[in-house]
């Protein structure tokens, strides 16, 4: 028997369980690629008019800071300047959701036991993996390049918006294979890979905004970014990015061969005999399970806080040519300077990722349910109603300290510039806590009324994030965009803050968790 | 009887159904004040669902429950704080240590027995300060009985709570459920280990496809069942008109021997029975109650007449 035996079958079983959400997923970044393009071309009816609004783009540091420089001043280069982030970024997600379920979740549930002691070889799991990943990652490649060349734009430009999206998922399909052998648990391999995916995100939104683009190579995401489709074209970028995922895959054989199933690379020492006195009731617990999460979280936002907040000077210095400073007036609907709408984008965006870990801390609840944790809990004197609220309060307290570290290292950071003061930032960072809340409720709400599908909790944040993206450019109807609560948050610093909308989305907010509590005392536990 | 005939569980007509399939239909089930109480029955039979009702875990569909006299889905919190519960398969907090849960789950009941609590680990012989991760299977279990069995609380709801413990250690839960049932307090053990509940239950009910089929002493249950006579007797019988013996529920010949018979025959008419075989003269007899073990595979077979033609 080889170490590989039982691929095949492993994989199989893999793409039985998960068929639809790699379908949905794929599809969705393609039509995010087809339809920015898409809507684009039908936007300008002349080259100038694009070159005119490229230069805009182009010389705007927030676009900058999100999405990296045009890769051309063209048409072309205006509608896939968002697909090169949200699609790399989006393939980088989807690797690692395969890779991390099909190998850590399932030996931490045990399952792969199983399986390891039938005729399964040692390599197989990891080895069905990476294969189904690669695949859904390099499929997504292909259907956008095919995507944008039924549009009839440069083939080449084409074919190179898919090699952007293969870099960023072949790379991080490694990385989270190396992540999987290191910890014990789902969620330590998920913190490792997913922090050093938002690494690989600021140190090139530092390398574009910072004049100092070499540390850009540092990052995969860079070298997404390097691909530059519809400009340089630069395919050969897709080598360097195969041999990382082969050095990645070669370590991560190391470390598995280096450990036993079940266990991580570095081993357990022992912990105290008894509880501290504070591992005493449902919030202590809540607490203590989810602190070292918040705790990564909150470093990564003080250091994304700083960066944003360094970045203020040069947001400043563009707002020096009189046209491009009215243009971006317009752009932000009228309010601020162009270091206002640096900021209000950078908040926004950061306000994202805070729903992103609302969701993910109030999901804790099902993670809690699903193998039987929570039975013991809820069979002592603790009610359905104080366990929800304790996980509750640490989602949605987490968030809203996510938001006043990244609000206050921004300020702080971007004070020394004078431009901005702390008060400001942290009163635009507060002024996005509504729809972080109301997302985390949206997580309160799936838990209670459909536990076993509470994952489509992401699709929603997803949906989210698309209807901001592209919400605008597809001309979707005012109440379709508005079904995002992120399209209510008034316009700080700067603008004027939505007092009325901020107060309805509370309400929703409320409303929602209140549902999924009120839903989740009438139910059965479900595994 | 002269005991107190308190109840510390009823549950009445207890209805459940998951999609199609039912779990329970139409289960009674009363647990006496101060009793050990055995809960069997064959793989998916309903055991663990009806437990989970009882501890509000599962909605029921229909029917009555109640536990110390409340309901546990309305009153959950009240019950909740008078019951320990032992899950069969055991999920610990991957980086919490056994120490930690086993105080965490105490004081989120209302307290626990520190010297208890020292004894059981000592005689459960675990090691508290392990990762809640790096336990074995029967670990695990440990972690939750000494959880259990350190509170001071009036009734312990056990679903197979000894499923992965060694043989050693089965004894010492053994010998921790004497004491409980000393103390007077109330147990609900559900397990497939049927010396376990030999060893240790006075009362025991038998679940069947949903539905309580048997309950009783042990003693009881066993005048149920049928003893088998093996007898080799000086002159032939006559089968027909031995099934017609009163208490007999089967006769063969064996087929080498005229002269050996087998019988099956209620355990109240062993006396009888025997007296007629005397008039053939019996050369060689003997005579086997039910064992525990053909007691409950009667009860758990779809048709008693298959174990006893
Ligand atoms: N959450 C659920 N969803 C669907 N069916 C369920 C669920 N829980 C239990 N069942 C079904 O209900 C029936 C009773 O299951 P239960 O777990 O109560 O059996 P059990 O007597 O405890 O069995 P075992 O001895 O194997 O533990 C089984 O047919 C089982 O498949
Ligand atoms: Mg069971």
């Amino acid at each position: 028997m080889t170490e590989l035996d039982g691929t095949g079958p492993l994989l199989q079983l893999a793409w039985r369980r998960d068929s639809w959400v790699v379908i949905a997923s794929v599809l969705a970044i393609v039509l995010l690629a087809y339809s920015s393009m898409a809507a684009t071309l039908s936007l300008y009816s002349t080259d100038a008019e694009a070159r005119a609004a490229a230069a805009l783009m182009s010389a705007t540091s927030s676009v900058k800071a999100m999405y990296g420089p045009l890769p051309a001043l063209t048409a072309e280069g205006v509608g896939v300047i968002k697909t090169i982030t949200m699609g790399g970024l989006g393939a980088a997600f989807l690797a690692h959701a395969l890779v991390r379920r099909h190998t850590r979740t399932e030996e931490e549930e045990g399952r792969l036991e199983l399986v390891a002691a039938g005729v399964v070889g040692r390599r197989a799991p990891l080895a069905a993996a990476v294969i189904l990943a690669a695949s859904a990652v390099l499929s997504t490649g292909l259907l956008c390049a095919l995507s944008l060349m039924s549009l009839k734009v440069s083939p080449a430009g084409s074919l190179a918006l898919g090699v952007v999206v293969a870099v960023a998922g072949l790379v991080m399909t490694g990385v989270s294979a190396v992540a999987a052998q290191l910890t014990t648990t789902t969620r330590g391999a998920g913190g490792i890979a997913l922090a050093l995916l938002g690494l690989a995100f600021i140190l090139r939104a530092v390398a574009d905004t910072s004049g100092i683009p070499v540390l850009g190579w540092l990052s995969f995401l860079g070298w997404a970014e390097r691909v530059s489709p519809f400009g340089a074209n630069r395919l050969w970028i897709l080598a360097p990015a195969v041999v990382a995922l082969a050095v990645l895959l070669a370590v991560a054989d190391r470390l598995l061969h280096r450990r036993d199933l079940g266990s991580g690379l570095w081993a357990d020492r022992p912990g105290p005999a008894t509880a501290s006195p504070r591992l005493g009731t449902p919030l202590g617990l809540a607490w203590r399970l989810q602190r070292g999460a918040l705790a990564g979280w909150a470093i990564g936002y003080a250091v994304l806080g700083l960066v944003v907040g360094s970045l203020a000077g040069s947001a400043g210095a563009i707002a020096s040519d009189p046209k491009t400073a009215e243009m971006l007036r317009k752009m932000s609907g009228g309010h601020g300077s162009a270091t206002d709408v640096f900021f209000g984008t950078e908040l926004r965006f950061a306000a994202l990722g805070a729903a992103a870990y609302g969701m993910s801390a109030a999901l804790r609840l099902r993670s809690e349910e699903a193998p039987g944790r929570a039975e013991i809990v809820l069979a002592t004197a603790t009610t359905r109603w104080r366990w929800l609220l304790s996980h509750a309060l640490v989602a949605l307290g987490g968030a809203t300290l996510l938001m006043a570290v990244v609000g206050t290292a921004a300020g702080v950071s971007a004070a020394r510039s004078g431009v901005i003061g702390v008060g400001a930032l942290l009163g635009a960072a507060a002024s996005t806590l509504p729809a972080v809340w109301v997302s985390t409720a949206v997580a309160l709400l799936l838990f209670g009324l459909l536990p076993r599908r509470s994952a489509m909790t992401w699709a929603v944040l997803a949906g989210f994030l698309l209807l901001g993206e592209l919400g605008a450019l597809l001309k979707l109807p005012d109440w379709v965009q508005g079904i995002s609560p992120f399209a209510h948050l008034g316009s700080l610093p700067g603008g004027p803050a939505d007092l009325a909308g901020a107060v309805v989305l509370v309400v929703i907010a409320g409303g929602l968790a209140a549902y999924g509590g009120v839903a989740f005392g009438r139910r059965d536990l479900v595994s | 009887m002269l005991r107190n005939m308190a109840l510390a569980i009823t549950a009445t007509g207890l209805r459940k159904t998951f999609g199609t399939t039912t779990a329970l239909d139409g289960l009674d089930l009363t647990v006496e004040e101060g009793e050990v109480h055995g809960f069997l029955g064959p793989n998916g039979s309903g055991k663990s669902t009806t437990i989970r009702i009882l501890l509000g875990l599962l909605r029921k569909d229909g029917g009555e429950v109640t536990l110390l006299g409340r309901d546990p889905w309305t009153d959950a919190p009240d019950v909740h704080c008078r019951l320990a519960y032992v899950p069969g398969d055991v999920v610990l907090w991957p980086n919490l240590t056994g120490g930690e849960v086993i105080d965490l789950l105490g004081r989120l009941r209302g307290g626990l027995d520190a010297t208890k609590r020292a004894k059981l680990l000592e005689r459960f012989d675990l090691d508290p300060t392990k990762k809640g991760r790096s336990y074995s299977k029967g670990n695990r279990q440990k972690v939750a009985l000494v959880a259990a069995l350190a509170s001071d609380v009036p009734l312990l709801l056990l679903d197979e709570p000894t499923s992965g413990l060694d043989p050693l250690m089965e004894k010492v839960f053994q010998d921790c459920l004497r004491e409980v049932r000393a103390e007077g307090r109330t147990v609900l053990l559900s397990s497939h280990i049927l010396s376990e509940v030999e060893a240790v239950a006075e009362r025991v009910s038998i679940v069947r496809k949903g539905v309580v089929v048997d309950t009783g002493s042990l003693a009881d249950l066993r005048s149920l069942t049928r003893s088998t006579v093996v007898a080799t007797l000086g002159t032939p019988l006559d089968l027909s008109a031995t099934r017609a013996w009163p208490g007999v529920h089967a006769a063969d010949l064996d087929p080498t021997n005229a002269q050996r018979v087998t019988l099956w025959i209620d355990t109240d008419h062993v006396g009888e029975v025997l007296r007629s075989l005397g008039e053939h003269g019996i050369r060689a007899l003997t005579c086997q109650p039910p064992s525990l073990e053909e007691l409950f595979l009667s009860q758990y077979k779809d048709d008693l007449a298959e174990v006893s033609p």
